[in-house]
């Protein structure tokens, strides 16, 4: 078990790496000059060259490459071009808000999808069930974008229970949680239903009924332990979802994350920070799925790679 | 037969759909660029039965136009990243060896990305427009076909039917176009479904960050950036363009799944949430 997670984790280390790679050639090899971008096409050229030395943008590429990747390694991420602050400190005061989010929306889809989705399959085809299989669907083609300004004209401005925006205490927290964590409760729910409903077709299901356990603990001890694998995968990979999409739930509620940096980062063309935003965001979807991965071994024997010692 | 009826029910929500946008010149009241500064924020009335906007635009007529904006997106993006994606992963996995080893670590290094944010990183790199979002999200989106394509021609290229199309002198190519790409046909129809949704919602997503379509073009996501900020005073500008984006949405998925049970085939990946 410790030999998978170990594994696992090293192997993760490649793909942070490949896609820091990807980030760097984003903005250093797409056609376009950034410093174009930048400064607009009308610049002076002694500013083009300034900034073209201030971002190394005219050294070889390959210099310029091994310098990114040193600074990584030791967590240096430049300097913002706005503010002239680290980008790896600007990243790190962000973040607590951002995780706060994530974990927040993460609850919701939870809480909802897992009541939800065992109800459903506990007792499929009552109106239970197609609730549960129409809240998927149309949880699945609700845009956060939509979502998040319905909910804060419902609950902020109609009813005046929970403020419009920003980040303060958990009254703060509830409307982008649910705004962020809706999509995912949908496609929880679905696939808890529908991996539960696999499980319970199975015969060592009929053989704990058989030998006369009630039809909760069959449920609960049985078949959720083998139908949750799956589930974990799924919320590993839509985690990471989850933290790209913070970029347009920290818009729409003003919170201050890595999501909203980005586009503060974008508006203001500022591009080393733009940069380490994604890095992270890229390096928080590769380290949720690591752990999906390692949490379902532990879960499942089965899908652990055959150990070397019989 | 299974999956029929919600063929049908989906196909033909979807034909609406397509015939309002593309008959959006004609249907729409007035031009969606028309602005009428006396009456701005103004809400539903008889002359503009879904209301004006921030500069006295009629709502219907933007909402119509920007359905052709989606659609056109929707519909480009899955064209271009099915066709690429198909004949990378085709190639790929027929060939098999270093070629396939290298198409393969390309798509893992793109799928360890989120999708949005690569499209977003990529349309803020390459300069805010509605032909750089469809670039970024054909970058992305061939991933999907391609990995898709590879298996399937994986699984098939041991097969009986090739050996005896090899055996009867049939070249690669031919093999490729006449025997295996007939059968990756009802996976790809299902995941480029699916796409079209996804792809949908990632144009409207980037438009709403600003990053897709510019003003004065309209379009789902920016028309609900213009909402945005008067939630308040005038809801009905978030209300008309999300129920538009919703709809059309909730028809393609529902499509999808009908194809899914009707052909069998496994769920696809989603690339974009």
């Amino acid at each position: 078990m410790t030999r998978l997670a170990l594994r696992r984790t090293f192997l993760a280390l490649p793909t942070i790496v490949a896609a820091a790679t990807l980030v760097f050639l984003l903005v250093h090899v797409v056609p376009g000059d950034p410093v174009d971008v930048m400064l607009g096409e009308s610049a002076a050229s002694v500013d083009r060259e300034a900034l073209r030395h201030a971002l190394a943008l005219d050294r070889p590429l390959a210099a310029q490459y091994a310098r990114f990747l040193a600074g990584l390694a030791t967590g240096d991420l430049g300097r913002s071009l706005v503010s002239d602050r680290p980008v790896a400190r600007l990243v790190a005061e962000r973040l607590p808000a951002t995780l706060e989010l994530a974990f927040g929306a993460l609850a919701v889809a939870l809480a909802i999808a897992l009541p939800l989705g065992v109800a459903a399959a506990a007792r499929p085809g009552t109106w239970l069930d197609r609730g549960a299989v129409g809240f998927s669907l149309l949880g699945a083609a609700m845009p956060s974008f939509w979502l998040g300004p319905l909910l804060i004209i419902a609950f902020a401005i109609e009813l005046r229970i929970l403020p419009v925006s920003g980040r303060g205490g958990p009254a703060h927290l509830l409307l982008p949680a649910c705004t962020l964590g809706l999509g995912m409760a949908a496609i929880l729910t679905r696939m808890t239903r529908a991996s539960l409903l696999e499980c319970i077709g199975e015969d060592y299901v009929r053989t704990a009924r058989a030998k006369g356990l009630s039809r909760v603990t069959v449920l609960a001890r049985h078949a959720l332990a083998n139908a949750l694998a799956p589930v974990v995968t799924i919320l590993g990979l839509q985690f990471g979802a989850l933290l790209a999409g913070t970029v347009i739930t920290e818009t729409i509620f003003a919170w201050p994350g890595v999501g909203r940096l980005t586009v503060e980062a974008i508006q203001a063309r500022d591009y080393p920070v733009l940069q380490g935003c994604i890095l992270a965001i890229a390096a928080g979807f590769v380290i949720a799925s690591t752990l999906a991965d390692i949490v379902n071994a532990a879960l499942d024997p089965r899908t652990r790679p055959p150990s070397r010692r019989p | 037969m299974r999956g029929t009826g919600q063929i049908r029910t989906a196909a033909a929500l979807l034909a609406a759909l397509a015939c309002l946008a593309i008959a959006a010149p004609w249907l729409a009241p007035e031009d969606p660029g028309r602005q009428d500064l006396g009456a701005t924020l103004a809400p539903p009335s008889h002359a503009h039965p879904l209301g004006q906007d921030t500069l006295g635009r009629d709502l219907l007529a933007r909402v119509l136009h920007g359905g052709r904006v989606s659609l056109v997106v929707g519909l480009a993006t899955v064209t271009s990243s099915l066709l690429l994606g198909t004949a990378i992963g085709a190639l790929a996995g027929w060939s098999g060896g270093w070629p396939d080893e290298l198409v393969m670590r390309l798509v893992d290094v793109l799928l360890a990305f989120p999708g949005l944010l690569l499209a977003i990183a990529l349309t803020a790199v390459l300069g805010a427009s509605l032909r750089n979002v469809l670039l970024a999200l054909c970058l992305i989106g061939w991933t999907g076909y391609a990995r898709l394509a590879r298996g399937e021609v994986l699984r098939l290229r041991g097969r009986e039917f090739v050996e005896a199309a090899r055996a009867l002198g049939a070249s690669d190519r031919r093999i490729l176009w006449r025997h295996l790409l007939p059968s990756l046909t009802a996976p790809l129809l299902v995941q480029a479904t699916f796409g079209m949704a996804g792809a949908i919602v990632a144009e409207a997503s980037l438009s709403f960050l600003g990053l897709g379509a510019q003003p004065p073009t309209a379009s789902w996501g920016t028309m609900l950036n213009d909402g945005r900020a008067f939630l308040l005073v005038a809801p009905h500008l978030t209300i008309v363009p999300g129920v538009a984006i919703m709809v059309t949405v909730l028809a393609l998925n529902f499509l999808g799944e009908g194809l899914r049970d009707r052909l069998d085939v496994r769920p696809p990946t989603d690339l974009w949430r």
